[in-house]
């Protein structure tokens, strides 16, 4: 029996769904055979900060050959590499892209020029392995002070479908105090979220590093999704539902994104160009954000 | 020699080393004899002493000659001293071809190895693991072992079809009549409902105990009348440290954490998660995992249930001391905590093995079962499990209460991972039965649910939303898939070192020595 597909809003890989990004350490066949069954819409392996010196060959030769051979179900998969200013780089790029992930983390990106530089190194990979040109896609992380301010070009760079931040690195960068409700991201988060939607791609929150504050991690959430994220990183499985919860419309919510697609399309059959629901005008972009609702409602009656 | 094929596909031999067998013909059969075991009359007049001060001394007293048969509990798992020192006694003595008759066998016996090869012990009959099961597999034993469920084991020992010459019994505390009781003492071991079979039936019983209380002792699990003598010692019996074995910790692991959590969403869709809930796991990680997430849910909707059973947990203990059971039912205590629960609370009730599990019987708990969740080692596309040996043949576990349960209870859930490292779970056939296929109702794994098409509940369950159905074939695929194809079948000779009885005493399946 096939699981019907709802990690999609739209065929766009840009629109996918992306409550949950699991990392997955790469150097752990165990972990990255079991990694489709907690019900993560993304799965990320790790190349980069999780493997030591010693293993990372062994990880990307793992990874390559998990992307080429298992079977991953509906969920999103990519690869976190090592930074471009490592040895690893053009290793992992030359590993991991014929087997052509959905896309590729990129750690401590800064500026505009170096995603130049990765774009045209996946396209000659893409090229020699007849891959149409931009299947891999790209997701950035903010990691440090210099990036944040570079977000906007960031955003519009080739390939780019969504930005991460790097919390931990970032706190450090600037000099916060790292706090459990992270008030020293608030401007840094609110800047990469302008910049993505600017570039109408997606903003994925930091990580929550205490595995056992399930509730911490719930709160956390609803606070990444009142500032606009669409989604979290998360470490461990048992991360999963707890953000997935906070990600679950209410029932009144869901109520109302019902009424204002169903006026929006019942306008557009009409030909109306303005539509009212509830006392209030309702446009495109008020219908998208129902949509999305609607879309996370919808995943969040995901079968276990 | 002759062989029948029984119900579950298994090649059943006529006869076995001058016994007759019964092949397996499914579920509520027998009995197959029409009266219990009655054992030998003793007296005991006023005036005669009961303590002895050896166990050599209850050993020659109990009559004990070469061929007899002597039981132990394992309520000190393995922290049990007991069941070694007897064997060491009667080496000592130079009696051989004894039929061992435990509840279990734990790594803590894998002293008695040698004697198995030289034949002082050469038949056992319970459930084995480590060292003396991978010896017993490899043809070391000249007799054989009868694997038996602990319900099994109690119709055994009272239907006759194991005469016991000489129970021992580690007694935390006896009076000096023989009146002994679990919970007290230093070495305070639990419940003793693996014992009580043994206490009424064996022809001699003898009660080896380290701490004497005055007449009478209160309470009292095992009663004067049954008890021929009480070896006092200074030597511990055994070490309740022992009892926690690695099994009993609630695991951390992901993946069986999710399975623990779909166990608890099948039992949900049952609609059997309401008020009255009677309910048992076994005691391995994930079931322990599975009893959490349902003392969660429980807790949350107000949802109080009547009974819950087995191996009493903490997990289990604190369940009743919130309120969520109107009582536990100990046959065994499997942690401390367990222990001076059933020492102080009214509310969690000692139960014997018969009491329990014993198919021909009057009556046992297990029939009242709403719904269990049982572990494996292997189950296979018509819903068979396999406890008691790993893929390569070799014989590993014993069965607990497996079949016992999963034909008691209404849903009996297999909770088991698709894969153990490289090894398929779900399999096309099980290396050997333990359980039945018609006594299970849902195999919940990592990667899907599958239920069995004869299950009262398939309608149910298949058509939940949130349930990640799939066939059990389909799961069988998936595994393969995942290691790149079929395993290859374990290599075994053609001579049967262990026959697994099913409650009943049917035989469902042999076990034949492997290949080195």
């Amino acid at each position: 029996m096939s699981k019907k597909s709802t990690k999609r809003i739209d065929d766009t890989p840009v629109n996918r769904l992306r409550r949950t990004r699991l990392y997955i350490p790469g150097n752990n066949p165990a972990m990255v055979q079991n990694a489709v069954v907690y019900g993560a819409d993304s799965l990320i392996f790790d190349l980069e900060d999780s493997i030591s010196l010693d293993e990372k060959d062994s990880a990307r030769h793992l990874i390559s050959n998990a992307l080429l051979t298992l079977d991953f179900e509906d969920c999103e998969v990519t690869v976190r590499v090592n930074s471009l200013d490592t040895e690893y780089f053009i290793k992992d790029l030359e590993a991991v892209v014929p087997a052509k992930p959905d896309g590729l983390l990129l750690p401590k990106t800064q500026s505009f020029d170096e995603l130049i530089r990765v774009d045209n190194l996946i396209s000659d990979i893409e090229e020699k392995y007849d891959i149409p040109i931009g299947t891999v896609k790209l997701m950035p992380i903010i990691e440090s002070a210099k990036g944040v301010l570079n977000a906007e070009k960031i955003a519009e760079a080739p390939r780019v479908i969504a930005l991460g931040l790097g919390g931990e690195d970032l706190v450090a960068d600037i000099g916060a105090k790292r706090t459990k409700l992270g008030r020293e991201l608030d401007y840094i988060s609110a800047k990469i979220i302008l910049a993505c939607a600017v570039s109408k791609i997606q903003a994925i929150d930091t990580v929550f590093t205490d595995v056992n504050d399930t509730e911490g991690l719930y709160e956390a959430t609803l606070r990444a999704i009142e500032l606009g994220f669409q989604g979290k990183s998360v470490i461990h499985p048992s991360q999963i539902e707890h953000v997935h919860r906070a990600f679950s419309p209410s029932q009144e919510e869901i109520e109302r994104a019902l009424r204002i697609v169903k006026a929006y399309k019942d306008a557009k059959k009409k030909g109306l160009g303005v539509v009212s629901v509830d006392g209030r005008m309702v446009d495109l972009p008020v219908v998208r954000r129902s949509e999305k609702i609607l879309k996370w409602a919808e995943a969040s009656q995901h079968k276990i | 020699m002759k062989f029948v094929k029984n119900k579950v596909g298994r090649s059943i031999p006529e006869e076995l080393n001058g016994k007759k067998l019964i092949p397996f013909t499914g579920k509520g059969k027998g009995p197959y004899k029409e009266r219990k075991y009655a054992p030998k009359i003793r007296r005991t007049s006023p005036g005669d002493g009961k303590v002895l001060k050896s166990l050599r001394e209850a050993i020659k007293k109990g009559g004990l000659t070469n061929g007899g048969t002597i039981s132990f509990h394992h309520h000190f798992r393995n922290g049990d001293f007991l069941l070694n020192m007897v064997c060491h006694e009667i080496a000592k003595m130079g009696l051989k071809d004894i039929r061992l008759v435990p509840s279990s066998i734990q790594p803590i016996n894998n002293e008695l190895l040698p004697y198995l090869e030289k034949g002082i012990i050469t038949h056992i009959n319970c459930g084995t693991s480590g060292k003396i099961a991978d010896a017993i597999s490899r043809g070391k034993m000249d007799g054989l072992l009868t694997i038996r469920s602990h319900g099994g084991r109690a119709r055994s020992i009272e239907n006759g079809d194991v005469e016991i010459d000489i129970a021992f019994i580690a007694s935390p505390t006896s009076d000096e009549y023989g009146n002994i009781n679990g919970v007290h003492g230093k070495y305070a071991c639990g419940s003793l409902g693996y014992a009580m079979p043994d206490a009424h039936f064996a022809n001699f019983v003898v009660a080896v105990t380290n701490t004497l209380v005055p007449f009478p002792n209160n309470p009292i699990s095992i009663t004067q009348d049954h008890v021929d003598c009480i070896v006092l010692l200074k030597k511990p019996i055994g070490d309740p440290a022992g009892i926690v074995s690695t099994t009993l910790r609630v695991t951390r692991n992901p993946k069986n954490l999710k399975i623990a959590r779909d166990s608890i969403e099948v039992i949900k869709a049952s609609g059997l998660l309401k008020e009255g809930l009677s309910y048992q796991s076994g005691a391995g990680g994930t079931a322990l995992a599975a009893t959490q997430y349902l003392s969660e849910y429980m807790k949350a909707k107000g949802i109080k249930g009547s009974f819950g059973m087995g191996g009493a947990t903490e997990a289990l203990v604190k369940m009743l001391e919130d309120g969520l059971f109107e009582a536990v039912l100990d046959v065994q205590s499997f942690d401390t905590y367990a222990v001076q629960s059933l020492l102080n609370n009214p509310k969690h009730i000692e139960m014997g093995a018969s009491q329990y599990a014993n198919p021909l019987s009057s009556g046992c708990a297990v029939n009242l079962l709403d719904t269990v969740i049982l572990g494996c080692t292997e189950i296979d596309t018509k819903f068979n499990v396999n406890t008691s040996t790993e893929s390569d043949g070799r014989i590993m576990h014993g069965m607990g209460g497996h079949q016992d349960t999963s034909e008691g209870a209404k849903l009996t859930i297999i909770a088991a991972p698709l894969l153990r490292g490289r090894i398929p779970i779900v399999v096309d056939d099980v290396v050997s039965v333990n359980s039945p296929g018609e006594n299970i109702d849902v195999v919940v794994t990592e990667r899907g649910i599958a239920v069995n098409p004869e299950s009262q509940y398939f309608e149910l369950l298949t058509k939940a939303k949130n349930l990640n159905i799939k066939s059990i074939e389909d799961l069988k695929k998936e595994a393969e898939k995942l290691i790149g194809g079929k395993p290859k079948k374990p290599k075994v000779t053609d001579r049967i070192v262990a026959i697994i009885e099913y409650r009943d005493g049917s035989v469902l399946d042999v076990i034949y020595q492997i290949k080195n």
